[in-house]
């Protein structure tokens, strides 16, 4: 099991990691009896997501989907978060090794999780 | 250890070991110069014939029993498929119905072999340990029965290092029948602990090469005379028919040297490493909160030091210290590909949640005090950090 230099690198130094204080909404996904779980934070005004932060237990992988998928949903709209695809996760991380495919999955949970909640209000 | 330079720990014994300088110089004729297949009856086969009869000799001094009683394999995964295959197959093959008795806490190179004869009929006990992970022994005389044919016990853990009780083992398999035979999977073992057969009990051992200082891709089985046993992997006929294949002579002569030398150094490598393992195991527990010690130090080998660091993901612990460039190994889930974390870990009754966070140091006799406390230096911030970075960690533990 072999992780790209990207993979490494956003793991060495995560974006946007943290906790956002006046967060719009918040999605968590993960379970700690699976070994993962990510929090996104997401400050929304006008549709437009202005801010993001993410909270994640879980393996180098994991922690790079964090990363990266918070850098992807940064001034995006609703709209566009939400068409935010896996393939599009694991291509900008370089790729994953097979068994960490699913946790591209949980980046994707936590957003439309936070989105749903923001929505439901 | 200077910043700038790339520093390079390796506490990852329990995973293999480098090959010792004295191993390879030993192994190195055997490629080109003195190349003779072990079979051939001219003279460049003979000279192989010695060459792998003098390392079975230094095994079977190790292990104290014939040397027509040991037999060559790839390494302890082939040795447990033959042990416990081949002594099934020549029960199977009468018809008989069989009951194999094992531990929760094998190594997967047991418990899969295992899988695959509950597929062909064969009963299988796998027994509960302690917390500890040493095996239950009260489980053990409850589990014999009449159809009982093999037990198999492993010596050493290889994920948190606790030492089974062979000697016991073997009193009371064989006061119950002495027609069970005792399998032992000792590829932990053997850099530490005497491995006398014969006092043990023991009908049948599997040790590896790569494990000791030796070479990958060699190790063999002990197979006491007279146990039931027929081939797995069959062809010219080599090693007594048990084993077919050429043999790996450059490689059995380094296994041989490997298992020398470790016989020859055992007392003052165990020393060295217990030292330095309980100096770097007291400094993890002083320093770093909310730890749980997997390892009972008092009960098992120099080497291990299995901690989880509560909170923080044993994949991204190992990748974090590997950053630093210190090789260690993880139970965790995220690092096998599977969902569960080590099987060893839940076996002794911890949570999942907290077996994902688990970390294995394991000693060797090359590292130094100085390699020690560079891991230390870096260690609490790396937990601190991936802490941190849990959702889930400071609320659990603010309350
Ligand atoms: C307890 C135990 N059994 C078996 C094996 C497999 O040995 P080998 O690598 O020689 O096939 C290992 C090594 O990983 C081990 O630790």
């Amino acid at each position: 099991m072999i992780y790209s230099d990207k993979v490494i690198s956003h793991f060495k130094k995560p974006h946007n990691q943290g906790v956002l204080k006046n967060a719009s909404t918040v999605g968590e996904v993960g379970n700690p009896s699976c070994g993962d779980v990510m929090k996104i934070y997401l400050k929304i005004e006008n549709n437009i997501i202005k801010d993001v932060k993410f909270e994640t237990l879980g393996c180098a992988a994991a922690i790079a989907v964090s990363s990266v998928l918070t850098d992807m949903v940064k001034g995006k709209s609703i709209d566009d978060a939400l068409k935010i695809t896996r393939k599009q996760i694991v291509d900008d991380l370089g790729g994953l090794p097979e068994p960490k495919i699913h946790c591209s999955m949980l980046g994707i949970e936590a957003l439309h999780e936070a989105i749903k909640k923001y929505e439901k209000k | 250890m200077k910043k700038n330079k790339k520093v390079s720990v390796y506490l990852d014994h329990s995973a293999t070991t480098p090959t010792d300088e004295r191993v390879i110089k030993a192994m190195l004729p055997y490629f080109s110069e003195k190349f003779g297949n072990y079979s051939s009856i001219h003279s460049l086969g003979r000279e192989a014939y010695f060459a792998v009869d003098d390392a079975r000799k230094k095994i079977a001094s190790f292990l104290n029993c014939n040397s027509e009683e040991i037999i060559f394999t790839s390494g302890s995964t082939e040795s447990n498929n033959l042990a416990l295959k081949g002594v099934a197959k020549y029960f199977l093959e009468k018809n008989k119905n069989i009951h194999i008795i094992t531990t929760r806490v094998e190594h997967d190179a047991i418990l899969e072999p295992c899988r695959e004869l509950e597929k062909q009929g064969v009963r299988v006990t796998y027994l509960p340990v302690l917390k500890n992970g040493a095996v239950d022994i009260a489980e053990l005389e409850k589990a014999i029965t009449d159809e009982t044919v093999l037990v198999s016990v492993m010596y050493v853990n290889n994920e948190v290092g606790i030492i089974n009780d062979l000697a016991r083992i073997g009193k009371i398999i064989k006061k119950a029948n002495h027609k069970i035979y005792f399998h032992s999977d000792a590829t932990q073992a053997i850099n530490f602990l005497d491995c006398d057969s014969q006092e043990l009990n023991l009908d049948l051992v599997s040790i590896s090469g790569h494990k000791i200082y030796g070479p990958k891709g060699v190790g063999a089985l002990y197979i006491k005379k007279g146990t039931p046993i027929k081939a797995i992997q069959t062809g010219g006929h080599q090693e007594r028919n048990i084993r077919s294949g050429t043999m790996n002579v450059p490689a059995i002569v380094g296994f041989g040297k490997a298992i020398e030398l470790a016989k020859k150094e055992q007392e003052k490598n165990n020393k060295k490493i217990a030292k330095l393992r309980d100096y770097f195991a007291d400094k993890v527990i002083k320093e770093i909160p909310d730890i749980i010690v997997n390892t009972d130090f008092n009960n098992s080998v120099s080497s291990h030091a299995n901690f989880c660091f509560v909170g923080a993901e044993g994949e991204a612990i190992l990748m974090s210290l590997d950053l630093e460039g210190i090789f260690v190994s993880t139970g965790s889930a995220c690092a096998s590909g599977n969902l569960d974390p080590s099987h060893v870990l839940l076996a002794m009754g911890i949570p999942k949640e907290i077996a994902h966070s688990s970390i294995r140091f394991t000693f060797g006799k090359h590292n130094t005090k100085a390699e020690a406390d560079y891991v230390l230096s870096v260690l609490p911030g790396i937990i601190e950090k991936l802490r941190e970075y849990n959702p889930l960690y400071n609320k659990s533990n603010s309350n």
